[in-house]
């Protein structure tokens, strides 16, 4: 995680994030009603965006390090994303949860949501950096006993 | 029987808006985010964004962390806004038409220079209230739909299998009782 990456290294994660965005946007998921929908039962396929994706970055994953040691826009080499399971696990995902399922929204479909014109999701990304603010400004405080925190996505 | 047309219907019922829709929209989420990772090796989650962007203004000892990464993560986040406006000017404009996108029904669209855009009508307090909550849970929880969701489960992490299990169950709950209380939209 050093200052002197690769030129390419912020355009590359620009056009991923463009890719990322834009099939937001083209599967509604950055459409509150259209998750809500979901999680009525009243149009069940959403899962095919998030177990879609999954299945796409999991050949990826699985592949990519077997071709190749390094990645070539940072020299890190390829791991997959395995975070230490504990109690926060549970209590965080519970409620982010009753968060997901009273707004219909996330983070990711947040920012697309905003391209796509949805001026009103602004409520929710004050509401997310609200939220995060007051949870990182509690464990901040907390840190004596939070040694062995590790970063998340 | 395949061609069973009350199973035919049950399915369509189920899946008003078709799947081609969610299903290619998916992939290109994963390209998205196998784009990133080959050329970087980074497994990239739109979460962190929130606390690393917070490190900007706030020198809590929590957001520090991730000063390292809070400049490509504002990229990478810049770009999800910029996807989404290309597919509003494009696909949702009418501009490019497919088969396998179906334009459905909610929210209202408005256009603004040519561009046909769209706005929610869920109530601003939902979309408050619910946002300080996605906001504590995912950074809490490790991570979001798409990191725990689309990273996490295709690394096969058994922590982020779980933490999917707990806010999709959670959300299901959450979505039906506030349905259920009459609230809508």
């Amino acid at each position: 995680m050093s200052s002197d990456r690769h030129p390419l290294f912020k355009p590359l994660i620009f056009v991923g994030g463009l890719v990322f965005g834009f099939g937001l946007g083209f599967s509604h998921m950055a459409r509150p009603e259209v998750v809500i929908n979901f999680l009525t039962f009243t149009d069940l396929g959403l899962p095919f965006v998030m177990f879609g994706a999954a299945i796409v970055s999991g050949v990826a994953f699985a592949t990519v390090p077997r071709i190749r040691d390094a990645a070539p826009l940072t020299g890190d080499s390829y791991e997959r994303r395995l975070k230490p399971f504990d109690r926060n696990v549970l209590v965080g995902g519970a409620v982010f949860g009753v968060g997901w399922g009273l707004s219909g929204i996330c983070p990711g479909a947040a920012y697309a949501s905003l391209g796509v014109g949805n001026v009103t999701i602004l409520w929710a990304l004050a509401g997310m950096f609200l939220g995060a603010y007051a949870q990182g400004y509690w464990r901040s405080r907390a840190t004596a006993r939070d040694t062995a925190a590790t970063g998340a996505d | 029987m395949a061609t069973d047309p009350v199973l035919l219907q049950a399915v369509a019922d189920l899946f008003p808006n078709g799947i081609s829709r969610y299903a290619v929209g998916g992939l290109l989420v994963g390209l998205g985010t196998v784009l990133i990772y080959v050329g970087t090796g980074i497994p990239a989650g739109a979460s962190t964004f929130l606390e690393s962007t917070l490190s900007y203004v706030s020198d809590q000892s929590r957001f520090q962390r991730y000063v390292g990464s809070r400049d490509w993560r504002l990229v990478f986040t810049a770009g999800i806004v910029l996807g989404g406006l290309a597919f509003a000017a494009t696909v949702q404009s009418g501009a490019i038409t497919s088969s396998l996108y179906q334009p459905g029904t909610t929210g209202r669209l408005y256009e603004v220079g040519g561009v046909t855009l769209w706005m929610t009508e869920v109530q601003p307090w939902r979309l408050f209230l619910g946002g300080i909550l996605v906001g504590v849970g995912t950074r809490i929880g490790k991570g979001c739909t798409s990191g725990h969701g689309v990273c996490g489960v295709g690394s096969a992490s058994k922590t982020s299998v779980i933490g999917v299990v707990t806010f999709l169950a959670v959300a299901i709950g959450t979505a039906q009782v506030v349905a259920a209380l009459g609230v809508s939209p």
